[in-house]
């Protein structure tokens, strides 16, 4: 039987990639370690190299194609004695993965039949190529007619972070690989070429220090944009972040102040295990001194950086490993800005009000959509700034409503839903027709086996519930 | 505001003078302490001063030494809260090393950051009326003790975490380099601070990137009431950058002369772009931690033979009238009108109304 060469998943996200580029051909004899292809994915170009030894038999996926599905065939490999006749048996391999493909998702929906409320697809879901996009347009002050451009969250940070520092040149960006690798996540392609290595810093790996160097350079009146790899790396710098930053133009009387922006990937990426999911989200959001962003949409993303950037404070800008591929329209326009403290209506409705941020508004928006199916006509909100949070928004939604749930990845306790709870009941409570339900993640470190992964994070089917349950169906 | 007029006048003419001792300080072979376990290390054989250095120094550091008393009195009077670290017995540091500065340079420090402002010119009004609390305070009464700031003198604060202002400063130096100026960061902390993890990782990137920074050691031999016996594995601070590659040196930080020669050299090293250097200052602190300290950890024999034989005041005093510099009656003079200038700030801090309760809600954003 020839081997099947498959294609590689080359990191925790990845769930397709284009085939760049065969560099054997049919007939050639490989040996383990022989790179064979590269293969690119949203963030880089990566080599496959073989694992077993033989003559390439077949190629099976031409050069070029895109999307290509992780677990794939892309080639065979003939092993010792077999020639050419042995593909005829081996052309059944692909057909039957293919079967095998087919069955996981029915095994995920017997799963979701045995326990409603526990959606095991809906991590992949939300991770699908084509994100749920809100209904409405990005923001209302865009001039009709202003034409879309469809692109990644990724590609608009970047564009955001080279927008502002082609104006001011007090803004640069630091961090761990932001230069010469391109960034980790490569939202800092191409800076280090068009700005140079004085204005794209890589630094060692030490975030407590290079927090501080950069809250200094900002003390001094610099802008920097500090990347910390992930947020649960900024744990390690956190005092600066908050006693240092945040609370310095409070503690001088209002004469000196730090404008700087923190940013980087936040909460779960996919089976990255405890120390590397977690969301912290709430945790700044209940520090003075600091802005907190969580943009979903890559509009957003990109209006929202660059009015963080020139904010004259600190702000805290959580991005999401997921979501960095996922594309959306952009309006193309010069100077994009997005109000930061101002929530979005992502989709109207008027049965029950669904908050949420950042990935969150996956589970959010597809939850809309089955409630639609089922005549609930759910109005969600994209809070897009945690801190300042937009309350008028929510409690102007939760009138006409009456009902309202929250959706976040994070813990419940002490969790961002638990405070937009308390403010309806400061502010809305004579318009609540049922009790604030919170959708949140589990109350567990994150596991690492994918089962308990996804039970650990909410679901779509728990946010249908939850929005059920406060409109008593 | 006559305070400061006051003392300016002297401080610019020590900074002119200064240039001809410079070149010879630079010759001069620097400490580099053989691993040395004494506490007292001579650092340079150019130890003179002029007759104008010695006076600049002399009121500075009684200026210094006055206002911390008169912090410690009103803290007894309750009119200052909180913690409250003084100064006294450590003047010659910041009098030294502000006189190794050129306009433009920046000074960063920790929670034991009076006798810094008073040497960044700082307003002694303002600082006293920080310490009480008060609306005419440097940081409207918001901040307190450890936590004003001065862009006009550059002066950084004032920090809280023990080892944070040495990240900072590292920073403000950045700030510098990516500007292409030539000014130089001061960046202070003390032996108890010498062992957090983000002074090594400042460190690291200061030398990694040569940036104009002076990392000046306070060691008062106490981390609070540890020992730095107790605390550090190789108690010679000098050389707590020698894995990055950064030169250091101790010096007598109870003598002022000693202090600006030292401070001459590790600023031009750092001014002239070869990056960080260290100072370890071996200094003295008379008073407890804070004023909630009594001490107990150290004898009451070791703290008075420090006074009696190494006070800075005391030593640049004697200089100044056996060199004929000044009479007993020109240093009487002196002593008046610090006093003068501590009491004004002093009446001033008791005062000046408290802020208004509206100045809870403001400087949170911009």
């Amino acid at each position: 039987m020839p081997i099947e060469v498959l294609m590689p998943a080359l990191s925790p996200t990845m769930e397709a990639g284009k085939l760049a580029k065969w560099l054997k051909k049919e007939g050639d004899s490989v040996t383990s370690g022989d790179v064979i292809a590269e293969i690119e994915t949203d963030k880089a170009t990566m080599e496959v190299e073989a694992v077993d030894e033989g003559k390439i038999g077949k190629l099976l996926i031409e050069e070029g194609t895109d999307d290509v599905k992780v677990n794939t065939p892309i080639a065979l490999i003939l092993g010792d004695g077999e020639d050419e006749s042995a593909l005829k048996n081996g052309a059944a391999a692909p057909a039957k993965a293919k079967e095998a493909e087919a069955e996981e998702p029915t095994k995920a929906e017997e799963e979701a039949k045995a326990e409603p409320k526990k959606d095991a697809s809906a991590k992949v879901e939300s991770a699908a190529a084509n994100p749920p996009q809100p209904k409405t347009q990005p923001e209302p002050d865009v001039p009709e007619g202003t034409e879309m451009v469809t692109m990644t969250v990724r590609e608009a940070l970047r564009d955001a972070m080279a927008e502002e520092m082609r104006k001011d040149d007090r803004v640069f960006v630091m961090g761990e690989e932001v230069a010469e690798y391109q960034g980790a996540y490569k939202i800092t392609q191409g800076m280090l070429t068009e700005f140079g290595p004085d204005r794209v810093i890589d630094t060692p790996i030490t975030e407590h220090g290079f927090a501080g160097v950069g809250v200094g350079a900002a003390l001094a009146g610099l802008k920097p944009v500090v990347e910390f790899m992930t947020f649960n790396f900024a744990m390690q710098a956190i005092d600066q972040i908050i006693n240092s930053a945040a609370k310095t133009l409070y503690m001088s009387g209002g004469q000196m102040g730090c404008s700087i922006v923190f940013r980087g990937p936040n909460g779960a990426a996919a089976r990255v295990a405890a120390q590397h999911s977690q969301d912290y989200t709430a945790w700044y959001s209940n520090v003075p001194g600091l802005t907190v962003i969580a943009p979903y949409t890559a509009a957003d993303a990109k209006g929202l950086l660059k009015a963080a950037i020139r904010d004259e404070n600190t702000v805290i800008f959580l991005e999401n490993e997921i979501l960095y591929g996922q594309s959306f329209p952009v309006p193309k326009l010069d100077d994009y800005i997005v109000p930061i403290g101002k929530a979005k209506i992502a989709r109207p409705g008027k049965d029950v009000t669904i908050v949420s941020w950042s990935i969150g508004m996956t589970y959010a928006l597809k939850a809309a959509e089955k409630l639609a199916e089922e005549g609930i006509e759910a109005e969600v909100i994209d809070l897009r700034t945690i801190r300042p949070m937009d309350t008028d928004t929510i409690v102007e939604s939760v009138k006409k409503t009456g009902r309202i749930v929250t959706v976040e990845e994070g813990w419940a306790q002490s969790g961002v839903g638990a405070e937009i709870a308390a403010r309806m009941m400061e502010h809305a409570f004579d318009w609540l027709d049922a009790p604030v339900v919170r959708v949140t993640g589990k109350d567990v470190p994150m596991p690492y086996a994918a089962n308990l992964e996804k039970l650990a994070l909410p679901s779509v089917d728990e946010v249908v519930q939850a929005a059920k349950s406060v409109c008593y169906r | 505001m006559v305070a400061t007029a006051a003392k300016a006048a002297p401080k610019r003419a020590a900074k002119s003078s200064a240039g001809a001792s410079r070149a010879a300080a630079d010759k001069s072979p620097a400490a580099k302490s053989a691993p040395a376990k004494s506490a007292s290390t001579k650092s340079s054989g150019a130890l003179s001063f002029d007759k104008d250095q010695e006076l600049h120094a002399h009121r500075e550091m009684l200026l210094i030494r006055r206002f911390e008393e008169k912090a410690g009195q009103l803290y007894g009077m309750g009119l200052i809260g909180g913690f409250c670290h003084l100064y006294i017995g450590q003047e010659a540091v910041v009098v030294g090393m502000q006189m190794a500065l050129k306009q433009g340079d920046q000074v960063i420090t920790g929670y034991r950051d009076h006798g810094h402002m008073l040497a960044c010119e700082m307003d002694p009004k303002g600082v006293m009326a920080e310490l009480t609390g008060r609306r005419g305070g440097y940081s409207k009464g918001k901040g307190g003790s450890m936590h004003m700031f001065s862009v006009e003198k550059q002066f950084y604060g004032g920090h809280g975490i023990v080892g944070a202002q040495v990240s900072l400063g590292t920073g403000l130096a950045f700030a510098n380099k990516y500007r292409k100026n030539d000014s130089v960061t001061l960046a202070y902390f003390g032996d108890g601070a010498s062992n957090q993890g983000q002074v090594y990782e400042s460190f690291n990137m200061a030398k990694l990137w040569s940036l104009p920074v002076v990392y000046v050691i306070e060691n008062n031999k106490y981390g609070m009431g540890t020992s730095v016996e107790r605390a550090s594995s190789n108690t010679n601070l000098s050389q707590r950058g020698a894995s990055f590659e950064i030169p250091g040196e101790q010096v007598d930080g109870m003598d002022v002369r000693a202090v600006k020669a030292a401070g001459d050299r590790a600023v031009k090293h750092a001014r002239s772009g070869k990056g960080p250097y260290i100072l370890e200052m071996v200094t003295y602190r008379y008073r407890g931690h804070s004023m909630s300290d009594p001490a107990k950890y150290r004898s009451k024999e070791e703290v008075q033979k420090m006074r009696e034989t190494h006070d800075p005041i005391e030593m640049v005093r004697k200089r100044l009238i056996e060199a004929g510099f000044a009479s007993e009656d020109d240093l009487k003079a002196v002593d008046k009108e610090v006093r003068e200038i501590v009491n004004a700030a002093a009446e001033f801090a008791t005062n000046d109304p408290e802020p208004d309760p509206s100045e809870l809600w403001t400087d949170i954003l911009r």
